[in-house]
């Protein structure tokens, strides 16, 4: 029996404003073992790591070291108690040198200055030490993001940790990187070092953990070995469903082509080229699939569509008009709608009442002259709470202490309502619970059968599936597949549009 | 569903308690340095109410304060953070005092152009931060400060070489007589521009609780991402902000010049914006509460300048409890433990009840 080095009992905390991120959470971590924290974007992985490394007040709940009960009121505790972390977005000054940047903050003086030649010597010792090569001397900056990975790994052993926290180390990183980084890590195990392992990605899990810990919705729900799971029942417990999403969609025929994308472009401000002489058109009544891998062009495309966002040149035709030289204000009168990607960024004013989020988008059509018509305004927000189950206390507070899920559902209810007849569906399921993603997929087909015209684009290659009658892939800014038969379609031969290994001949494309 | 308001106790209560410190901390300075230190704190807190006189004072010097306090909400809940309502208030009293001497016109036209004239300018100057920023990216906040000194020193050079009384050196020559607002009670300065600032309280209620404008500016500085992705025109709401508030100040400058002045007496800048700051948020940012806390803060003021007149305390003792009202409302943490147990409390419950219904 291995021993336990890290115990967490019941651990909760509650944003300011009400916002419950973790809940009751229970787990404990093995000496020596690498362990993973798995979970959906917004399960709660973030918040809890921060509560162990001390940068969060924890609310409720005990955290043990070796048995003892540990309270740390900054990193500066949690350190000195052994712990590291290796944050996603790295935290290091990129005008100081590789050694620098680890003697940062504990540096050996030579009278007044930092001795920067012992630093060095010092780096290039513990680098060797550990197999985990850096230059020295180069600046942080001239570095590549691998190597950055390892300097932070480097700093956290620096400064004497024993257990390693890395927060989706391989996001970043390419697959010869993140290859590297793996055996790195499988070394430092050999070492005894404990690492906790935050990710998403399953196959990562699977290969490189020997635990792991599944999160969802601020709770967690397993503890299990990785050897005695396959990627799919840990993709099942992040979920809490199975994969696999059916739904009886009345076979239906599609009618005109009532929008038309022709020959768009974008650049974004780092000079990619993101959006690349794309073509294509939504039919009437139908639900249009978007797949591809983050990156390719299919934010920034239908951004453009909506209005958030201008195109370099190319068309958006919609009712004779061509909606990029339009406004947002000009594109919503004309009926079209966006649930956008990112709920709290663009979705909502999380400060505001839900009553406020919900009228945002139609204050013209909610007053009478120019002062709001209350009784209006009244009517309208009862009839979104109560038709798409929104669960709030009150109108009156504000939208941010609502559960991801159910402001999702009061965004989607205030886009769905807007009387629009082209809806924009930006990843509308995304760290939702499972009953809210259930809801609102409902809501996509009953949108469907009402006539109205979908564009949906989705990460999840399950939810496309479902939904979509038609899928097109993007891949570098351009369409690479277009899938008329969706229900034949299978998410590897999606993967294999997505990667770019696979591509429709142009006859095809045309038709998109 | 709950349809009642909930009342924001967590609000009252800090404001309160920021306000009972402030004073208390005032007790003890004035107990510290005064020789009859009773004395002195009896007329600091119930000095305005002793003569006629002193309580009129406060009413007086409470409408200024209303107006800077109304520009100052509207103009900076679009999350800009221009402080140009001074140039607003000052330029607009030199555009009616210029007005003042050197247009007769028969009685109330005299005043009412005088007045529309002074919002017209106050607003103009309004815009000009937001219209630097989008032209050239600089911070209004520093545009705005500048902006003020040229206003101050500009408008005071105005009426020196056109309006200068050359047997006073220093004001102006004496306005028309048509051009006064006209006391309400006699023996007091308290003028008629009492009904215009409770007319411009009631303006300010009906657009940011009730109107569209009032509503799409609330939302642009909650969200400016949101408020542009729900299809709300930012920049005429900004700008819309800004204008309203510059007129506002600028009506203010115009009626305080002719409400309480025969001529043109401002030889320094005059500046309410740091008050205007001060009442909005002792206002907890409502426009129907402003008053009342311009007229506390002007209650402060006139008991302070009570106590000194009869004693050894000064009355800059009020900016010190200024000072400490501002600190304690703007930090974050202050009995921030209140409303963090009241939340973790309720998102606890929340939690439990979304449970039984699973």
């Amino acid at each position: 029996m291995a021993e336990e080095i890290l115990r967490v009992e019941d651990l909760t905390k509650i944003y300011p404003g009400g916002v419950l991120a973790n809940y009751n959470i229970n787990f404990s971590v093995n000496q020596g073992e690498i362990h993973a924290l798995v979970g959906e974007n917004g399960a709660g992985k973030s918040t809890l790591m921060k509560m162990l490394f001390g940068i969060e007040e924890i609310t409720s709940g005990k955290v043990f070291l070796h048995g003892k009960e540990v309270h740390f009121g900054s990193s500066k505790d949690a350190i000195a108690h052994g712990i590291g972390m290796v944050h996603q977005h790295m935290m290091l000054a990129p005008s100081l040198t590789v050694a620098e940047n680890l003697v940062l903050g504990i540096e050996k003086k030579k009278g007044l200055f930092l001795d920067k030649k012992k630093a060095i010597e010092e780096t290039e010792a513990i680098s060797k030490k550990y197999n985990l090569h850096v230059d020295a001397g180069k600046r942080v900056r001239d570095i590549s993001i691998g190597m950055k990975q390892k300097l932070e790994i480097l700093k956290t052993m620096y400064r004497g940790a024993r257990i390693i926290i890395l927060d989706e180390p391989t996001a970043v990183l390419a697959p010869q990187e993140t290859e590297e980084l793996f055996e790195q890590l499988l070394n430092l195990k050999k070492e005894g070092y404990t690492i906790l392992f935050i990710s998403h990605k399953l196959h990562e899990v699977k290969y490189l953990c020997d635990r792991l810990t599944v999160l969802k919705d601020g709770r967690s729900i397993q503890t299990c070995e990785v050897a005695d799971v396959t990627p799919e029942e840990i993709s099942r417990l992040m979920v809490g469903r199975d994969v696999k999403l059916e739904y009886d969609k009345a076979k239906k025929e599609f009618g005109e082509r009532i929008l038309r994308v022709e020959h768009l472009n974008y650049t974004d401000k780092f000079g990619s080229r993101k959006v690349n002489d794309l073509s294509f058109s939504l039919r009437e009544g139908e639900v249009l699939g978007i797949a591809g891998i983050e990156g390719n062009g299919q934010k920034e495309a239908v951004e453009i569509l909506t209005g958030n966002r201008k195109a370099e040149s190319g068309s958006v035709i919609y009712k004779g008009e061509n909606l990029c030289e339009k406004s947002i204000a000009e594109n919503r009168a004309s009926g079209i709608s966006h649930v956008p990607e990112d709920r709290h960024l663009d979705g909502s004013a999380p400060e505001m009442s839900v009553r406020d989020n919900l009228i945002a988008a139609s204050l013209g059509r909610l007053s009478k002259k120019a002062i709001l018509d209350t009784a209006a305004i009244e009517e309208y927000c009862a009839s979104c709470v109560r038709d798409f189950k929104v669960k709030t206390a009150s109108l009156d507070i504000s939208i941010k202490s609502l559960s991801g899920g159910n402001i999702q559902k009061a965004i989607v209810a205030r886009e769905f309502t807007a009387g629009a007849d082209v809806i924009v569906l930006n990843q509308p399921t995304r760290g939702v619970d499972v009953g809210a993603m259930e809801f609102i997929h409902k809501k996509i087909l009953e949108m469907r059968e009402e006539k109205k015209s979908l564009i949906l684009v989705s990460a999840d290659l399950a939810e496309l599936k479902a939904l979509s009658d038609r899928i097109i892939v993007f891949h570098q800014g351009r369409i690479a597949g277009v899938l008329s038969d969706v229900p034949i379609v299978t998410e590897e031969e999606l993967g294999l549009y997505m990667l770019g290994l696979k591509h429709d001949p142009e006859e095809i494309l045309k038709e998109a | 569903m709950n349809k009642k308001k909930r009342f924001d106790w967590y609000g009252v209560i800090r404001v309160t308690a920021s306000i009972l410190i402030s004073l208390v901390i005032a007790a003890i300075i004035i107990f510290a340095v005064a020789d009859d230190p009773a004395t002195a704190l009896h007329k600091f807190l119930l000095g305005p109410f002793s003569t006629k006189r002193n309580f009129f004072n406060v009413i007086e010097t409470m409408i200024p304060l209303v107006f800077c306090g109304l520009a100052i909400n509207v103009m900076h809940k679009s999350g800009l953070f221009s402080m140009v309502a001074d140039s607003s208030f000052y330029f607009a009293g030199v555009v009616a005092a210029s007005l003042a001497i050197a247009c007769p016109m028969p009685n109330i036209a005299h005043q009412l152009v005088i007045l529309a004239a002074a919002t017209a300018v106050g607003g103009v100057i309004g815009v000009i931060p937001v219209l630097i920023k989008k032209k050239t990216g600089a911070n209004e906040l520093v545009i705005s400060l500048m902006m003020n000194y040229i206003f101050f020193n500009f408008g005071y050079w105005l009426i020196r070489n056109c309006f200068l009384d050359a047997s006073n050196g220093s004001f102006s020559i004496n306005f028309a007589p048509t051009a006064s607002l006209g006391k309400l009670l006699k023996g007091t300065n308290t003028h008629f521009g009492l009904f215009i600032m409770a007319a411009a309280v009631i303006f300010m209620w009906i657009l940011m609780d009730k109107s569209k404008f009032g509503r799409a500016l609330q939302i642009t500085g909650a969200n400016e991402n949101f408020a542009r992705y729900a299809g709300i025109r930012i920049g005429g709401v900004v700008l819309g902000s800004q204008l309203i508030g510059g007129m506002l100040a600028g009506l203010g400058g115009g009626v305080e010049m002719i409400g309480m002045y025969k001529k043109f007496q401002w030889i320094t800048a005059q500046t309410y914006v740091w008050d205007g700051i001060l009442i909005n948020l002792l206002a907890g940012t409502k426009p129907l509460m402003i008053p009342v806390s311009a007229f506390f803060i002007s209650y402060i003021r006139i008991g302070a300048l009570v106590m000194s007149r009869g004693g050894d305390v000064d009355s800059e003792i009020v900016s010190i409890i200024q000072g400490i009202m501002i600190m304690l409302i703007a930090s974050e943490r202050f009995l921030y433990r209140l409303k963090k147990n009241k939340e973790e409390k309720e998102a606890l419950q929340n939690q439990a009840a979304e449970a039984v219904e699973a």
